[in-house]
């Protein structure tokens, strides 16, 4: 019988049934900081071992500062955070890539640049946007820190399956640069709710997905949580080989594993999606969120919509549109483009690999942050802010008054001192609107990084397409 | 884990949907680590304004529902950030059960893995138990809600059951399948 690339994915890890439920076998365990601890704790509780530390990995990334790393952190709890998980990884023997490795870094930038993220794996983390990984063909989940302590003692997850999502995007971008893969990616969540996604893992086909870079897909997949996702994937295919080969943990079989995975790890023709929604990437243009939550987006053409409009009869979603334009201090019928903002931040799991800075950078031309706009390019990893600055990106930011930071989540969650003041309205390439994401009182606006350069310099958003 | 047992109480009603894991527990809480003291940080940002004072009209300011047990909310309530500090909270500040139309994924997994137990039922019935002024009765055991002399039944999958009803460790009950688990890794290397 046909099947989706998904079952494929699923069906190889089953270990056994237990209850009625599933015993999935994890291939690859990432660990951070805030959602660890307590899962370290139980097993010393418990006098348990981590079952395979050579398939567990860890890095420090929500609360680190992204200021100069030779200094030390001001916030003591967020330095005993990051001193617990040192001291767990000595004494349970996992790889930990710390403050001053050159490997530091956003968990789900630096999975796929290390070659830990391997197409047709399972891949768990203690955090929702491990759906990022599900860019090369992984089964990528974000777990709650009583699953992180059940994969670190067992390295399987008791799961129910999942039911399948098909996302088709197709044709082609009508603007290759000012359309992004964030664009599409919130044109999709702004169609199918948040909740859209709900119990699914999607698989994202169509034209203009594989069109797309790896770092381009990484953003589609990573908000696939936004819509209610338990994760997203796409296909492998050469632009994946290419990616993954001669990376620090790339296996040394690699060839024969891409041989396998370029005639496995696909959806066979015939096979069956439980859900099917379809979007033509013709008819996206740039995105602004103007609510709080990621589908209360709209076209940069557009206006602020009215809570009733917006929520076309169904009255809790109209009164949350209430309450979300009364957070945001917007009225309805204001044009997107008279939005003004007090800040940028140009960083996150969502956009902040190589090619969402170059792209930031490109859209600069000489010019410089308005004045009243403070602006925080924050690269997801050491190894990005190495390349980056390899080919002059920070100058380039630095020349135009954008602050150029150390690699971190920084402002995306504000867990570090990087937050938004009550009040203080940002242009966000991250990936959550909720109220106080960003700072108690703060305002965010989603936005992809071409989006969010342009709106630093002009002050106000601004439709990109009219400046590339 | 403690056994869930029946539960009695008058519910909060908190009519909104998509109500995130950051409005549960707000960030600057998630430094914490251990898993205990969560509970007076619960919808922090809602309850309290700038100066730290209570704001009389959230909900769970209001002292008649200082003894509850139940939550009764909106859709997809617990979406966003994995973050299982949300239901540390939930549990920390008394709460054993969540009524909804519907949960996130994460979020509802995350609560049978610490007594919580999240009930799916259909909107029109969420009307009437947010405006309901008498108690509620949750019996895992029959999957039943009543209230106001009705009786609604809940669906909930045998296996999740199992663990509440029986306060299972399932760390404990997979470690019972190693064989099996070290059989997987001889043939599964990657």
């Amino acid at each position: 019988m046909p099947q989706t690339l998904f079952e494929k994915v699923w069906n190889s890890h089953k270990v056994t049934e237990i209850d009625g439920r599933t015993l999935i076998y994890i291939d690859r365990h990432l660990v951070h900081e805030v959602t660890s601890p307590q899962a370290f704790d139980g097993l010393r509780l418990n006098k348990r071992k981590v079952r395979r530390p050579d398939l567990t990995f860890a890095t420090m990334d929500h609360n680190v500062p992204t200021n100069n790393r030779s200094l030390p952190i001001v916030d003591q709890i967020s330095a005993i955070q990051i001193k617990t998980l040192e001291t767990n990884c000595k004494e349970f023997g996992i790889e930990l890539f710390d403050l001053h490795s050159p490997y530091q870094g956003i968990v789900h930038v630096i999975g796929p640049e290390l070659g830990i993220t391997l197409p047709g794996t399972t891949i768990v983390c203690g955090d929702s946007h491990t759906s990022t990984h599900g860019a090369f063909g992984a089964f990528a989940l974000g777990i709650g820190t009583s699953d992180v302590e059940h994969v670190l003692a067992t390295q399987c997850l008791v799961m129910d399956k999942p039911k399948t999502f098909e996302i088709r995007v197709d044709g082609k971008r009508k603007h290759r640069h000012a359309i992004t893969a964030k664009d599409i990616i919130l044109s999709i969540i702004k169609r199918i709710g948040t909740a859209g996604g709900t119990g699914t893992v999607i698989e994202y086909r169509g034209e203009a997905i594989s069109d797309l870079s790896m770092d381009e897909r990484m953003t589609i997949c990573n908000m696939s949580i936004e819509a209610g996702a338990r994760a997203g994937l796409i296909a492998p295919d050469a632009k994946t080989f290419d990616y993954l080969k001669g990376r620090k943990y790339t296996p040394k079989n690699y060839d024969e594993l891409v041989d396998f995975w370029k005639t496995d790890m696909v959806t066979d023709n015939g096979a069956k999606f439980d859900k099917v929604f379809t979007i033509n990437a013709s008819d996206i243009v740039p995105q602004v969120s103007w609510g709080t939550n990621p589908a209360m987006t709209s076209d940069v053409t557009d206006t602020v919509p009215h809570p009733s409009e917006y929520a076309n009869g169904n009255k809790s979603e109209e009164d949350a549109a209430k309450k979300a334009l009364e957070y945001m201090d917007l009225k309805p019928g204001t044009q997107i483009t008279d939005i003004k903002i007090d800040r940028v931040f140009i960083g996150s799991c969502t956009n902040a690999r190589l090619q969402d800075l170059i792209e930031a950078a490109d859209v600069i031309h000489g010019r410089k942050a308005s004045p009243n706009v403070r602006v925080m390019v924050v690269p997801g990893s050491q190894q990005v802010k190495k390349q980056a600055e390899e080919i002059g990106l920070d100058k380039i930011f630095q020349d135009a008054n954008f602050e150029w930071r150390e690699s971190g989540c920084s402002m995306c969650l504000g867990m570090n001192p990087d937050i938004l003041s009550r009040g203080e309205r940002c242009a966000s390439t991250s990936n959550r609107n909720f109220e106080g994401r960003q700072g108690t009182g703060g305002r965010t606006h989603l936005v992809s990084p071409v989006m969010a350069a342009a709106a630093a310099i002009a002050g106000h958003f601004v439709d990109v397409r009219e400046w590339l | 884990m403690d056994k869930f047992s029946k539960v009695l109480s008058i519910a909060i009603p908190l009519d909104r949907a998509n109500v995130d894991t950051d409005q549960i527990v707000p960030k600057q809480f998630l430094k914490l680590v251990q898993r205990t003291g969560f509970g007076k940080f619960l919808f922090y940002d809602w309850k309290f304004d700038q100066g730290g004072q209570q704001k009389p009209d959230f909900v769970l300011n209001n002292p008649k529902y200082s003894d509850s047990h139940i939550l009764v909310t909106g859709e997809n309530f617990g979406c966003g950030s994995s973050r299982e500090h949300a239901v540390w909270a939930l549990k920390d500040y008394g709460l054993d059960v969540i009524i909804a139309p519907s949960f996130a994924d994460i979020f509802y997994n995350n609560c049978f893995k610490n007594g919580i137990l999240p009930i799916r039922i259909p909107r029109n019935v969420i009307d009437e138990l947010i405006h309901t002024m008498s108690k509620i009765e949750v019996d895992l055991e029959h999957q039943t809600v009543k209230y106001d002399s009705k009786i609604i039944l809940f669906a909930i999958d045998e296996g999740r059951k199992k663990t509440l009803l029986e306060g299972l460790d399932d760390i404990a009950v997979t470690l019972q399948y190693q064989d099996e688990i070290t059989l997987y890794e001889k043939s599964h290397a990657l």
